[in-house]
């Protein structure tokens, strides 16, 4: 909401300087988020008189002027086809700058005869469109004074940014009562700034035009009609203050509408009388009824939406947009002038549906002041007739505003029990009177008085101003008090400690987070944070997204993922794009699946795992062992009991078929898929190589059932454990990993551990070597014992098919 | 000159002389071997009379001790000498670049959610999670912002296809219908206050999602939550906590803050928080008033008391409960904080950027070690 300083004081009666306001207005929480001032720029300029205007003798379009600027006559070159003697316009001295041309003027020549400044057109200047000549300004217009100040161009522009609950301060009058009761000046009488001096209504003495409401959305309808009206362009000082707020005057009865509702707050609407046919009707839109608004566009209604509309059909969409049908022209004769209150919720709907926002339906659909549509009716009929001549109609209500008097009961000891702040009972009554608020017998702020004050009981019962829709709560009027009387006021008060010792604030799935995150960095990967959502074609080889944004941004970021991959994958691209020679990266986020959000940890690696080095030569690419490591490692420090871990298949499509598999804890929950990326996939994500991966369901990781600090009892055993290789021949197709928890289960007693450390595959012929490790309890084993143990081993390595090797 | 003290000449001089381990082998072996001149002395003692042996005998034990110390000290010597000779020969180049253990990072964003953690851990705040798929009831209408609420406008929401689908066949619960991406975290107040008794103290970090997409926006961001619902909390209260909150998290004393009045349709009173800071080097600095010479004030949290009937949307009675909630973008701590300029780069995973800006894994934040990680 932009105004500016003068429109402001037209309300407001105060010495305050524009500091000072502009202080006051964040205070009172009216952001001010700028101030302008669109004189700065034109300073130098002054008013200046055309003396006489010679042809240029080397220049058929050019003319030699002597132009008096209020310190006698100077000779400028000028080539504006208006320039004449006789014309006052404005002058630009050597040394000032255009701002419309970007120069600085200087003496300069201009085709042999000297030129001393500009006469300047508005464009060059910035104040207007006119470039056809430079600018005229009225014979009287003072000759050496600034052209600024006599234009009105020093009047500094505000822009404030209105909360959605102050409807009231979307109108110039609004925001100054709001001062006014912070203290910066008084509130005048509703009039100055539309220079009428009387806003009573205007009882015409021609038939009342023919309007009806039938519907919900529009409970009061209020119009006059004036006939025989000029409408040409609007006064100076209405345009001045329009282009300054940044309105494009129009046409004197559109700016009209325009001025008033910036001023006070209450939009309008002019049609052309000519153009309705019969009585204008408010009434619910027909499914599928279409309308032309005045923007040009076209839109299709529903039913629920509101209408104005004629014989010919509907023209408006109420409270949101008037109908190009009807609107007025430059030859429009009679008018109707409707001044409506229309339902805030429906208004907000149909904006919302049609999307088509406007300064009216910012005002509707935040409620308009009920009790104002007389009051704002008569001053736009009074205005038309003042800038447009006519003769009024008599005035026609349909419908009645919904203003019901709303009382809140108020304990002003709320104020400190819920602002922590002390404000004296006086001073808040004071604050809620000068808002418009009244306090029983005290109907008006100036009716105060400590008589009055000591009738009204403990709970004040506070009537709310018909402009103040966004109070409905004692708390509403504690926020009232506080941000008169100044939020800053609030003295810091120390939150109480807890009672009892810290307890950690981490859910334990917040702390496995943190851990596995910090693992992770450790283990060499770079956290990265992708989007939440991916294309759907991304999502697709990892089961595709179960959630679909209804308005995405854009296709490729349509649905939400069902995978943390396709996110590092894209990153992966980019940087393999950008050179990097090894990307490993990780992100912890949610996986989203039809029947939640879990917690998931991927990491993707490519490129080189070692880079080509001095010492092992060519460069080493990572392969699925090393996406398997990552995986125990990081569920280990996300707390699965990894020893219990086995290796299964099945990763799924997006993985390459031989070289991915899954963590399991048991057969069914699946902790980790890890493995190489198929290589569509990475195909459709453009990226050359391959990439090791691992997904960790953090989800699935069963929670520690232990309980307290102490540690299951242990002491290191005092005999040395015993190590023994066995070398086997093996099926072709035997996992190690069968193999070694045959071993391992051979002896539970003895073995403790068994490791496969030697592979190798020749002739179509596999060998595996594995070392166990026996540990003796009480007494070292004897050569019977080891014998027994290696028998066993060897044994249970044969229910796999596999053999000693001699 | 004796005998003894000629060959004890002659014998060290040849020790000394010696230049391998082999002649001090062959010189051993000459004087302390079975057949050697040492050994021949010391087998005459015993045909010597006993005054004899009294005066020859200390005099060739001492010949023999000299000469055995002198060989093995010699020995050690050449030994030595050897060694380093070896050693020399095994030098390398330790300019030679080794295999660096990569080192990872921490994201900026996880980092300063850490930091958060830590500080509030300290003000006796919990950690709270909830849905990012939310229902229209958790995301709005329980916070007092109704279908038709203009503030409504202000969220650019991402809805799902799932919840229209489910309006459109007269399914939709609103409590239940998971229908849009959280405009804010502050749908975890409500489940937090539908969910425990109060006291409440909780933050509620974590992505956030609106329909937006320029240089400083982007669809996805984060935001802290902050809830403290109690008996007898005010906007004092309030005010200290965010103070307090951010001169632990700028580690700064100096930090002043200044409430605006504001609208937010789930507090009642509302202020916005702005923190003062100065211009140094073309950055914002923050601490110092903002009213001061070269200073400025910086919006950085939404806050406010908890609005009636957001409390009551919950089940507990307004009258008894009442609080304060705040919000604030984490990302935009982060940049304060840490001096980034650009929010796209946050989620572009570019390892340079990451490398740069992220953490290392043992900067943990702790208050005893310091919550934030010095550059």
């Amino acid at each position: 909401m932009k105004f500016t300083l003068s429109w402001l004081k037209d309300h407001l009666d105060t010495d305050a300087s524009l500091d000072a306001i502009v202080e006051a207005l964040t205070r009172i929480g009216l952001e001010v988020e700028g101030v302008t001032d669109p004189g700065a720029a034109v300073k130098p300029f002054r008013v200046a008189r055309v003396l006489s205007a010679e042809r240029h003798p080397q220049a058929d379009k050019l003319q030699v002027l002597q132009v008096d600027a209020g310190d006698g006559p100077l000779q400028v070159v000028c080539g504006a086809p208006n320039a004449r003697a006789g014309l006052v316009g404005v002058f630009g001295a050597p040394g000032d700058y255009v701002p419309g041309l970007d120069v600085t003027l200087k003496v300069a020549a201009i085709r042999g005869v000297e030129s001393n400044g500009m006469m300047c057109s508005a464009r060059e200047l910035q104040v207007g469109e006119g470039h056809d000549g430079i600018i005229e300004l009225p014979d009287d217009a003072p000759v050496g004074t600034s052209y600024a100040d006599y234009a009105g161009l020093n009047d500094a522009v505000i822009d404030v940014s209105i909360t959605p609950n102050r409807q009231d301060c979307m109108g110039v009058r609004g925001i100054a009562r709001d001062l006014a009761a912070a203290g910066l000046g008084s509130l005048k009488p509703i009039g100055t700034s539309l220079h009428l001096d009387d806003v009573s209504p205007v009882e015409g003495s021609g038939e009342a035009p023919a309007i009806r409401t039938e519907t919900p959305g529009c409970p009061a309808f209020y119009a006059q009609a004036v006939t025989g009206v000029a409408n040409g362009e609007a006064p100076e000082w209405m345009q001045r203050r329009l282009r300054a707020v940044g309105q494009k005057p129009i046409t004197t009865l559109v700016d009209i509408t325009n001025y008033v509702m910036l001023d006070l707050g209450r939009p309008l609407h002019v049609y052309d009388r000519a153009k309705v046919a019969g009585a204008l009707v408010a009434r619910a839109a027909q499914d599928g009824e279409q309308v032309t608004a005045l923007n040009g566009k076209t839109y299709a209604l529903s039913a629920g939406m509101t209408v104005i509309a004629d014989d010919h059909g509907a023209d408006d969409i109420a409270g949101i947009m008037g109908g190009e049908r009807t609107g007025v022209s430059a030859d429009t004769t009679d008018v109707l002038i409707e001044c409506a209150y229309f339902d805030p919720d429906r208004t907000a709907l149909t904006g919302q549906a049609l999307a088509l926002t406007s300064d009216a339906r910012q005002r509707f659909e935040r409620g308009v002041d009920p009790a104002f549509l007389d009051e704002g009716l008569a001053i736009a009929t009074r205005m038309v007739l003042a800038l447009c001549g006519g003769t009024p109609s008599a005035i026609a209500r349909a419908g009645e505003p919904p203003v019901a008097k709303r009382v809140i009961r108020f304990d002003p000891k709320l104020t400190e029990r819920l602002g922590g702040l002390h404000v004296a009972p006086e001073r808040q009554a004071r604050i809620l009177l000068s808002l418009g608020f009244t306090l029983g017998a005290i109907d008006h702020a100036d009716a105060y008085s400590d008589a009055l004050m000591a009738t009204i009981e403990s709970d004040w019962p506070v009537s709310v101003p018909t402009w103040r829709r966004d109070i409905d709560g004692p708390a509403d009027l504690v926020e009232e008090v506080i941000r008169i009387e100044g939020i800053d006021k609030v003295a810091s008060t120390p939150l109480p400690r807890l009672p009892g010792v810290a307890k950690p604030t981490a859910t334990p799935e917040q702390a496995c987070e943190r851990r596995v995150r910090r693992a992770a960095a450790a283990r060499g990967l770079d956290e990265a944070v992708t989007w939440s959502f991916v294309s759907e074609g991304e999502a697709a080889p990892f089961g595709g997204g179960a959630w679909t944004l209804a308005n995405p941004i854009s296709e490729e970021l349509k649905v939400m993922r069902p995978s943390l991959l396709p996110g590092l994958l894209s990153a992966t691209r980019r940087n393999l794009a950008r050179g990097a020679g090894s990307v490993r990266l990780f992100e912890i986020g949610r996986r989203y699946l039809a029947d939640g959000e879990r917690a998931t940890l991927a990491l993707v690696m490519a490129g080189d795992k070692r880079a080509r080095g001095w010492r092992e030569g060519k460069g080493v690419g990572f392969d699925a062992y090393d996406a398997k490591a990552q995986a125990l490692a990081l569920l280990a420090a996300a707390g699965a009991p990894v020893d219990n871990l086995q290796v299964f298949g099945e990763a799924g499509d997006a993985w390459h078929p031989g070289q991915s598999g899954t963590l399991r804890l048991g057969p069914k929950t699946v902790l980790a898929a890890f493995g190489i990326v198929h290589p569509s996939v990475l195909k459709a994500f453009d990226i050359d190589g391959a990439v090791a991966a691992v997904e960790l369901y953090l989800d699935a990781i069963p929670p520690k059932r232990t309980q307290g600090f102490a540690r299951v009892a242990y002491a290191p055993p005092a005999l040395q454990a015993v190590r023994r290789d066995f070398a086997f021949s093996v099926p072709a197709e035997l996992a190690a990993d069968a193999l070694v928890r045959a071993v391992k289960g051979a002896d539970k007693g003895a073995i403790v551990t068994a490791r496969v450390f030697d592979v190798f595959r020749k002739d179509g012929e596999t060998s595996m070597a594995v070392e166990v490790t026996l540990q003796p309890q009480e007494k070292s084993f004897t050569d019977a014992e080891l014998k027994a143990v290696a028998d066993k081993v060897v044994a249970a390595a044969a229910k796999l098919g596999a053999t000693l090797r001699g | 000159m004796t005998d003894t003290d000629d060959l004890r000449h002659q014998l060290l001089s040849a020790v000394e002389a010696a230049a391998t381990l082999d002649a001090i082998e062959t010189i051993r072996i000459e004087a302390l071997g079975k057949q050697g001149r040492v050994t021949q002395l010391l087998k005459t003692m015993g045909a010597m009379s006993p005054e004899e042996r009294q005066v020859q005998g200390p005099a060739i034990h001492g010949l023999r001790e000299a000469v055995t110390n002198a060989i093995a000290a010699r020995k050690a010597a050449l030994e030595a000498d050897a060694l380093a000779a070896k050693l020399a020969s095994e030098r390398i180049d330790l300019t030679l670049p080794v295999d660096a253990v990569p080192a990872g990072t921490v994201h900026p964003v996880s980092q300063v959610m850490d930091e958060l953690a830590e500080i509030f851990a300290d003000l006796g705040f919990a950690v709270a999670t909830g849905p990012e798929i939310e229902t229209d009831w958790h995301n709005f209408t329980a916070l007092n912002i109704p279908d038709t609420h203009p503030a409504r406008a202000m969220h650019d929401t991402f809805y799902l296809q799932q919840g229209l689908d489910a309006k459109a066949a007269g399914t939709a619960d609103e409590k239940t219908t998971f229908s849009l991406l959280r405009t804010h975290t502050s749908p975890v107040q409500i489940r937090t206050m539908l969910g425990q008794k109060p006291p409440i103290r909780i933050i509620a970090p974590g992505r956030t999602y609106r329909s937006d997409s320029d240089a400083t926006h982007t669809p996805m961001f984060h935001q802290v939550e902050g809830l403290v619902i109690d008996k007898g909390i005010t906007l004092g209260h309030l005010k200290w906590t965010l103070e307090t909150f951010l001169k632990a998290f700028f580690e700064r004393d100096d930090i002043v803050l200044r409430l605006r009045p504001s609208y937010f349709p789930f507090t009642e009173p509302s202020a916005e928080i702005d923190v003062g800071f100065t211009w140094t080097k073309g950055k914002r600095v923050i601490g110092g008033s903002g009213d001061a010479q070269g200073g400025g004030w910086l919006e950085v949290l939404g806050s406010g008391m908890v609005h009636p009937k957001v409390i009551a949307a919950c089940g507990l009675d307004p009258a008894e409960w009442q609080g304060f909630a705040f919000g604030c973008g984490i990302d935009r701590l982060a940049m304060l904080k840490y001096g980034m300029d650009d929010l796209r780069a946050f989620f572009d995973g570019d390892i340079r950027w990451l490398k740069h800006y992220g953490f290392a894994a043992l900067d943990v934040p702790t208050l005893s070690g310091g919550v934030g990680a010095a550059a």
